[in-house]
């Protein structure tokens, strides 16, 4: 069972409607206790990465996190928190993944947000894009992206620059798009999750 | 590469779609959240849903419809309609809207959208605009295009963008029904003046019209209702005809 973070970053409803149309059982971690009785974790989280950071810290769970062993899923800002840096709010982050969290405006001349449906290239070997094909489209809304790297992004997408869609370290998995929203796609992601 | 996207609109009155449909499929026509999940699975983009209930109930019966929606659409949506204050914004948020739509509201209290994108984010803030043009002047237009404004379109989608909008939907009250293509001499300018996505809307009538308004203007994403409610344009069609004109969508 999934076991979702529950630290008031953000709206969790529609990433709970989507598992529940899967049909992939979850529950809310709300204690530290809480994660025991989960086999893989959730980090949902939208709006400030600074913020969110700082809303994690306040419940405690940041070294359980850290040392977690069962797979862990990071969802937009989720999994830019997974990283070292942000510059959204110069945070510094979990640093479980060594990558930094760039803001879009510096690097480039396109609109910001970016907000719709982009393609991703997702590495072969990665478990979690199963049953995806190459250019598949996912719905992003972000301004500030994870750096391509050639260790840990596991899936690429171009807004300008090359950027992480999809980060993973050992059990740690991020995802910069948003599952519960990019139609069939994400829902296969999701439930590739759940079978990791 | 960032697809254009293709954004159907449901007009919602006390929990029904107001204007008729005629998809053969559909067990209720009159249903909103039938209807949204229909154009999910035909590969719309993402939906905009504009609820015009009046009620003292609207309050229950919007936060019950996104509910809804959200528990079984798997793409994005838009819910505008008497949005007023961060109260009316922060429920839909957590019905499981993804964006929230405001239109005369951030007229009369701009400021609204600066308290918006400082609390919710500015991706969850779209400012919808409607505008008609005036002795070659574009103004904002009030109450779905009755009453004008003296402000100037251009100087306003400048002001929301600067106030923390993250999308503006910009209406063309002078297209709009029309059936003879967007505005796109006006989508391009104001395209061309802004940093967030702009979503073109009114006068859609013919697949051309969206390889028009895409290859012309550079616009992000078009909406239109009726000629997808009536069924006058079916979207895997249309995905068609843009791919085939060099035109990036999902």
């Amino acid at each position: 069972m999934i076991g979702i973070v529950n630290y008031g970053a953000g709206n969790i409803f529609s990433l709970t409607a989507a598992l529940q149309r899967v049909g992939i059982p979850y529950g809310m971690i709300d204690k530290l206790d809480d994660f025991e009785h989960y086999d893989r974790v959730i980090i949902p989280g939208v709006g400030h990465a600074g913020a969110a950071m700082q809303k994690l810290e306040e419940t405690g769970f940041v070294q359980r996190i850290v040392s977690l062993k069962k797979p862990v899923l990071g969802i937009c800002v989720g999994m830019q928190l997974l990283t070292s840096f942000s510059e959204e709010g110069n945070a510094e982050l979990l640093n479980i993944v060594p990558l930094k969290t760039l803001h879009f405006d510096k690097h480039m001349g396109k609109k910001i947000p970016h907000m719709g449906w982009n393609s991703i290239s997702p590495k072969r070997d990665c478990p979690l894009f199963e049953h995806i094909a190459d250019n598949s489209y996912f719905y992003f809304v972000h301004s500030y992206f994870i750096e391509a790297d050639e260790e840990y992004t596991s899936a690429s997408c171009t807004y300008d620059v090359v950027f992480s869609a999809a980060i993973q370290k050992e059990n740690f998995y991020g995802v910069q798009f948003h599952p519960e929203k990019s139609g069939k796609v994400g829902e296969q992601i999701l439930l590739n999750f759940s079978r990791l | 590469m960032l697809a254009k996207r293709i954004i159907p609109c449901l007009d919602v009155k006390d929990g029904r779609t107001v204007k008729g449909v005629n998809f053969v499929d559909l067990r209720d026509a009159g249903d909103p959240v039938e209807l949204a999940w229909q154009y999910s699975q035909q590969g719309a983009d993402e939906l905009v849903f504009l609820d015009i209930t009046a009620t003292h109930e609207k309050r229950k019966t919007t936060i019950e419809l996104v509910k809804a929606v959200a528990r079984q659409v798997n793409i994005p949506f838009t819910i505008g309609g008497g949005i007023n204050e961060l109260k009316d914004a922060e429920v839909l948020l957590h019905a499981g809207a993804d964006k929230i739509s405001i239109n005369s509201a951030a007229v009369r209290n701009p400021k609204l959208i600066d308290e918006l994108a400082r609390s919710f984010g500015r991706q969850f803030v779209v400012v919808a605009v409607d505008t008609r043009a005036v002795d070659g002047k574009n103004f904002v237009y009030l109450r779905g295009g009755r009453d004008k404004t003296e402000i100037q379109t251009e100087d306003w989608v400048k002001e929301a963008e600067q106030r923390g909008a993250g999308e503006i939907l910009l209406t063309s009250m002078d297209h709009d029904g029309t059936k003879n293509g967007f505005d796109n001499m006006f989508l391009k300018k104001i395209n061309e003046s802004i940093h967030i996505p702009l979503i073109a809307s009114g006068g859609a009538g013919q697949q051309q019209h969206f390889v028009d308004v895409f290859q012309q203007t550079n616009v992000d994403a078009a909406l239109a209702a009726s000629v997808f409610h009536y069924g006058e344009i079916l979207i895997p069609e249309l995905k068609e005809t843009l791919r085939t004109n060099g035109i990036v969508v999902r």
